[in-house]
């Protein structure tokens, strides 16, 4: 049997791995708890556009990716104001447009539709010193803000009304969340896939939900379980020749199910 | 006698609507102010307007002599539960109540043991002091709001904001916070309190201000009235001065 770390591109697409299970479960308890999980989705199929145009014009596609993500959450919150009543409109809005452009945009991909498709499943062999550099920067850019920011976040999470009337900075603590969202979401498009990743920011800390006994607990859990799926499921892909990302998710679907199944005996 | 709360001619419109038309009373340290009115008649309405969560159209609140903002440190808020909160939430009644020593220890900064202290004194006031990790979503409905009546204390507040804080409380609890309540306000809290339960209200208030079923406002100090004379006020079958 091959030797997994022989290979410098599984000891890259594991550093990669673990940042990203690090501190997809940082950003998701956000959302999730935020009952928000759907902007994972709309930013993740924005980000696809945005790999669609750098693709296009030649520049890096996590670089296209980020600004297309970042540009989506921006929107959300727009049409969240414009809806205030029908927040769930505002993904939706988001996240058609997302998969429209990318619709589009690709058609205009003369060399590399596979790479797109690389994106879309998400891809352990082809991942360059420039992502590599960002996913490290990024994932001390989360571990920072979630260790800087816990209980303002937990406060904000909980009950933003009350924080709010603490004091708490809630709309730039919240624009900051989103931002990082949309970045996690598009650097982690490399390994896991944009059309997989937000469920690695949500399925870690539902499982997690499941048995924490707090909200510090939950977030510990959830980091644990995400770093399971993934190094699990990167070893697995390996040896079994499956998608990463596909492989990851369905690790964390069936722990999730199994934790459900546990709980209701 | 310390004002702590001045509103003047405060008036309010939801699209065209006027909830809250001229709308004149004060407070002092130690005054228990009694909100009383149908649903929909601008009660919580009025909590919100003092703090800050909604804009008015014209008039003046001044809390301790200034603006809401500058009072943030000093006011506590205990909203009405079923509102404020998701029961699936996995926190602690810790996490819970310790998140409002914000405006103690501001932005980046860690809690500290004085901080802790006065968490425990706080989860003994309210007598939850067995429950400090438990989830607060597995507490009975009474227990979820001393929990979050702890949260608002635990700031150490001159006066206190509470919406409707026995709605979805069994009836034993209503008794036991009303109790906690009121000793709160004798130590000196001044409190601003609305209610469905118009006696229980009234026995616990020295100031009411009654929204009218004719649309109308009447602030009275309750030093003599009886709960008969509250429900004619209320029906409009007499006026009474402002107080």
């Amino acid at each position: 049997m091959d030797n997994i770390f022989a290979y410098a591109f599984m000891q890259r697409a594991f550093i990669v791995a673990v940042l990203i299970a690090l501190i997809a479960p940082c950003i998701g308890i956000t959302i999730v708890l935020k009952r928000l999980s759907a902007i994972g989705d709309a930013a993740s199929h924005s980000a696809l556009a945005g790999i669609a145009f750098g693709l296009v014009i030649g520049i890096n596609p996590i670089l296209g990716a980020v600004i297309f993500a970042v540009a989506a959450v921006i929107g959300i919150e727009g049409f969240r104001k414009k809806f205030s009543r029908y927040p769930e409109i505002a993904t939706v809005v988001v996240m058609s447009a997302g998969i429209g452009l990318t619709a589009v945009i690709s058609g205009f991909i003369t060399d590399g539709s596979e790479n797109l498709n690389s994106f879309m499943f998400g891809s352990i062999v082809a991942i360059s010193d420039f992502e590599l550099y960002m996913t490290i920067a990024l994932a001390a850019s989360v571990l920072i803000v979630t260790m800087l920011l816990y209980k303002e976040i937990f406060f904000i999470t909980f009950d933003e009304p009350a924080a709010k009337l603490a004091g708490v900075p809630v709309k730039s603590i919240n624009l900051v969340i989103m931002l990082l969202t949309a970045i996690t979401v598009s650097v982690a498009s490399r390994v896991v896939g944009a059309l997989m990743i937000s469920s690695l920011l949500v399925i870690p800390v539902a499982a997690a939900m499941l048995i924490a006994k707090s909200y510090k607990h939950t977030l510990v859990i959830s980091i644990i379980l995400a770093e399971a799926f993934t190094l699990i499921g990167l070893v697995l892909s390996f040896y079994l020749n499956l998608r990463p990302g596909g492989t990851i998710v369905l690790l964390g679907v069936i722990t999730l199910i199994l934790l459900m199944f546990v709980k209701n005996k | 006698m310390k004002e702590i709360v001045k509103v003047e001619h405060l008036t309010f419109e939801y699209s065209d609507a006027a909830v809250l038309r001229d709308v004149t009373f004060t407070l002092n340290k130690g005054d228990f102010l009694g909100i009383i009115g149908a649903n929909g008649a601008g009660k919580s309405t009025l909590i919100k307007l003092m703090l800050g969560m909604l804009q008015y159209d014209s008039g003046s609140i001044e809390l301790f002599g200034g603006s809401i903002k500058d009072a943030r440190a000093k006011i506590g808020y205990v909203a009405q539960k079923a509102a404020s909160f998701n029961s699936s939430f996995p926190a602690t009644v810790r996490e819970v109540v310790m998140s409002n020593l914000y405006p103690k220890t501001g932005l980046f900064k860690r809690y500290k043991k004085e901080h802790e202290q006065r968490f425990q004194a706080v989860l003994e006031q309210v007598g939850m002091e067995d429950y400090a990790d438990r989830l607060i979503g597995k507490l009975s409905g009474g227990q979820q709001q001393r929990v979050f009546i702890a949260r608002a204390l635990i700031g150490e507040p001159e006066l206190l904001f509470m919406d409707e804080p026995t709605v979805g409380v069994d009836a034993q609890s209503v008794h036991s916070i009303m109790r906690l309540i009121k000793k709160l306000n004798n130590n000196g809290l001044t409190i601003i309190m609305t209610n469905h339960d118009t006696p229980t209200l009234v026995e616990a208030s020295n100031k009411l201000l009654i929204f009218c079923e004719h649309g109308y406002e009447e602030f009275v100090t309750r030093a003599d009235l009886s709960l008969e004379d509250v429900s004619d006020i209320f029906a409009g079958k007499r006026r009474h001065h402002h107080g």
